[in-house]
């Protein structure tokens, strides 16, 4: 404890990547990349997606949300609620242990932040678009697509304003549909919702607020004409389900069936029960995450418009506070902007993507954007992180 | 307005006691920069209603900056002196309302990408201030029991592993009158080292028989105040704008009276059994959240000598917004996840223990309650050890305390 109390903000970002790279390395067999093989870059191959023409190209987002820590994930007494990240997918990927978001540490905010590339600075829990450009615009923009190549789901009724900017060049009529599964089924529901209450949960940044909604989320009468889903389908479906954000994913599978966006970007956002300070309900939002995870892999490999050509990342949006800050309260919150909360991770998967491999550099969240424009061809003009070399 | 305008009349809103410290030291005060300055403030403004413990605290942090020549105070809070505050901040009512400047303080460094400038000042002050002003040792060694699991039958993964490690764990303890032999001990130490809230009973439901010389809170006495509460809540909540953050400045400006405690009673302890619902984050609707958040505040603040702590099934997982309904009916309830929230809860209390002065020196134990599974950490038990022997609870006792 008391080393951790003197180490810098950047040593300790060393420190948890170090721990997770030899976490990695006893728990999922995995190598080591860069750092330690100077010429791992030159052998990271063709790079993702290489070879596959650009209208085939497709890329999945899963956000690992509302952040997860490593005691209970990497760590080893906390792989036991991470099987199928440990078992299935770690070996296929390439992970980065050194995530750090240097932004605010808000979801809706840190989560624009992932989006934009830039660190946004608005208001979280105001019902407010990004400030720069999204992912979705630019690739929408630069690559000209339409509004239906590029999706966002998200649990969080908070989040519906995630998918498209009010930056001039770009905004309105460019970004992503959003589609908010909770909202859909109380729309079902048409308020009736005794026996969906179980995926109704917000927990968006507090256990004592759900926010209200506004912008242009997906309508209900959308659900049947683009989802091809009927309302009583979708309400007998959503009766076996037991989270919001199994709901989410079963929204996404649905999309990815019927419409088969190039860009899907799926918020989750079970973990966050951590705000009302359970600590078993955060395990249970972990372990079901984790689940979830491998079932949208699975769904990848199983669809034939997204089998062989694409790339999925995982990335939580941020961390949670250390037991070690007095500050804090631990799991419950990720308030402090300690190393812990703002040191994450991000793996990737695909074609083109060197599997079992470990790289522990420090990049920056705001580097997915950029990437993401490396690997489908747009330019992230306004982002500013830096493309990763590694997977490009 | 920045500090070096302050005047002894602008403390004219502080209750008696606070007003008499600040402006003693009012001199003092004009030299701090304004990033510091109501964090102190929010504190003092509290002084009339704060633990003995505290108002020491307080007392010595007062003197020791009345002690610093201007130079030396310069020195000090070099690093706050260096965070840009904005001038909406600077025009805020921050003497009179230092619990909300500090909010929106906070909100701005997250947002100026200051926060990290702001931590490492405020932790080398914290450093700097605990070697000029020791923290005073505690009288006895403190003693801290945590109690889990009641109303579960049967459990059979493995519980306190983030304890074991640091004392020894037993399989075999004989659970027949546990609780009681516990409460009788905490009872006991709070009778042979009397002293105001130096000795606590913290219950996560309806709590057992409490000594009279015990300071108790328990989730269950509180219902009435937390009804209130969530009433409160509701009708923010539905009110037009509302958003998290106003809610948390709303129940920040709740007092005692607000939720039904009497005149009577004992104006501290409502005061702390108000703020353990009002800014506790899940202790309105959650027991097992109620009584971490309860006992880490009790260490924090009144660092007492003695700690029980019994954590209670709490209910299901529900939509917040049923939560917050606070129905009448009887809530179907989550005896297996209350264990596990409890088993963490214990060592959230033991690192809580750690934080206070005299830890080396202090015992803690946790006990799967009418179970046969424990786990007690002291100077005196050997590090990550286990005992499969028959054990009374009167003997782990005698072996911890």
């Amino acid at each position: 404890m008391a080393v951790m109390k003197r180490s810098s903000p950047q040593e300790l970002g060393r420190q948890l990547a170090w721990s997770r790279r030899e976490f990695l390395r006893t728990g999922a067999a995995m190598a080591l990349g860069g750092t330690l093989l100077p010429s791992g870059i030159a052998m990271a191959g063709r790079g993702a997606l290489a070879g596959i023409p650009s209208k085939k190209k497709k890329v999945v987002v899963i956000t690992f949300g509302g952040g997860a820590r490593d005691q209970e994930t990497f760590a080893p007494e906390g792989q036991e609620n991470i099987p199928h990240l440990m078992r299935e997918l770690i070996p296929q990927s390439t992970f980065f242990t050194q995530v750090v978001n240097r932004g605010i540490l808000g979801h809706y905010v840190a989560t624009a932040s992932l989006a934009t590339g830039v660190y946004e600075t608005i208001n979280n829990f105001a019902s407010l678009p990004p400030e720069h450009p999204t992912v979705f615009e630019y690739f929408r923009k630069d690559l000209k697509r339409p509004s239906s190549d590029a999706w966002v789901v998200a649990p969080s009724n908070g989040f519906n304003r995630i998918g498209e900017s009010n930056n001039r060049a770009y905004g309105p009529g460019l970004g992503a549909s959003v589609i908010l599964p909770k909202h859909l089924l109380t729309a079902a529901m048409s308020g009736r919702t005794t026996d969906y209450e179980h995926l109704l949960r917000d927990n968006y940044e507090s256990p004592l607020f759900a926010p209200d909604l506004g912008g242009n989320e997906f309508q209900l009468q959308q659900l049947e004409m683009m989802l091809k889903l009927s309302v009583d389908d979708f309400k007998a479906h959503a009766l076996t389900l037991s989270s919001p954000d199994e709901l989410s994913v079963y929204i996404a599978r649905q999309l990815m069936r019927q419409l088969a966006p190039s860009l899907l970007w799926i918020t989750m956002h079970d973990i966050d029960i951590a705000h009302a300070g359970a600590y078993s309900l955060y395990i249970e939002g972990i372990r079901r995450t984790d689940r979830l995870c491998a079932e949208v892999w699975k769904a990848i490999q199983s669809e034939p418009e997204y089998a062989g050509n694409t790339t999925l990342f995982i990335l939580p949006d941020f961390g949670r506070d250390s037991d070690d800050d007095s500050g804090g309260n631990g799991f419950q919150h990720h308030r402090t902007g300690d190393a812990l909360s703002r040191t994450t991770w991000m793996m990737a998967l695909g074609p083109g993507i060197r599997e079992g491999v470990v790289y522990d550099r420090a990049m920056e969240s705001t580097d997915l954007v950029p990437t993401l424009g490396g690997l489908l061809g747009f330019s992230a003009s306004l982002a500013q992180g830096k493309p990763i070399a590694e997977l490009l | 307005m920045l500090p070096r305008d302050l005047k002894p009349e602008q403390f004219s809103g502080y209750p008696p006691e606070a007003r008499k410290l600040v402006t003693n030291y009012l001199g003092a005060l004009q030299r701090l920069p304004l990033s510091f300055l109501p964090s102190l403030l929010r504190e003092a403004i509290e002084y009339d209603f704060k633990f003995p413990a505290e108002r020491r605290t307080l007392e010595r942090e007062l003197a020791n900056l009345g002690s610093l020549s201007a130079e030396q105070t310069a020195d000090w809070f070099q690093g706050f002196a260096q965070i840009r505050l904005s001038p909406g901040l600077e025009r805020f009512d921050w003497v009179n309302a230092p619990g909300q400047f500090v909010e929106q303080l906070s909100s701005y460094l997250w947002t100026t990408h200051q926060l990290d400038a702001f931590r490492i000042a405020a932790t080398n002050y914290a450093d700097r201030l605990r070697a000029a002003v020791p923290p005073e040792p505690p009288p006895v060694p403190r003693l801290v029991i945590t109690v889990v699991g009641q109303g579960v039958g049967a459990f059979e993964e493995p519980l306190f592993r983030k304890l074991r490690a640091h004392g020894a764990y037993f399989s075999n303890v004989k659970p027949e009158n546990g609780l009681e032999v516990l409460l009788n001990l905490v009872a006991a130490r709070a009778k042979a080292h009397p002293a105001p809230y130096a000795h606590w009973y913290i219950d996560g439901g309806q709590e057992a028989n409490c000594d009279a010389a015990l300071t108790c809170v328990s989730y269950q006495r509180l219902e009435p105040a937390r009804a209130a509460l969530l009433g409160k809540m509701r009708a923010e909540i539905e009110r037009p704008g509302m958003g998290p953050e106003a809610l948390r400045t709303h129940l920040a400006q709740l007092r005692p009276a607000d939720l039904g405690f009497g005149k009577d009673g004992d104006a501290v302890l409502d005061r702390f059994q108000v703020k353990l619902l009002t800014e506790g984050s899940g202790t309105q609707i959650f027991s097992t959240t109620f009584a971490q958040w309860a006992a880490r505040e009790a260490l924090r603040r009144a660092q007492p000598l003695t700690l029980l702590v019994r954590f209670a099934p709490r209910q299901r997982q529900k939509p917040m917004n049923e939560l917050l309904a606070a129905s009448q009916e009887r809530a179907e309830l989550d005896p297996v996840g209350s264990l596990i929230d409890g088993d963490m809860g214990a060592y959230y209390n033991w690192l809580n223990l750690q934080r206070l002065t005299g830890a080396a020196q202090a015992s803690f134990l946790a006990w799967f309650e009418e179970h046969n599974k424990a786990v007690a950490l002291s100077p005196s038990t050997p590090r990550g050890t286990a005992s499969a022997s028959a054990t009374s609870m009167r003997e782990l006792l005698a072996w911890v305390s």
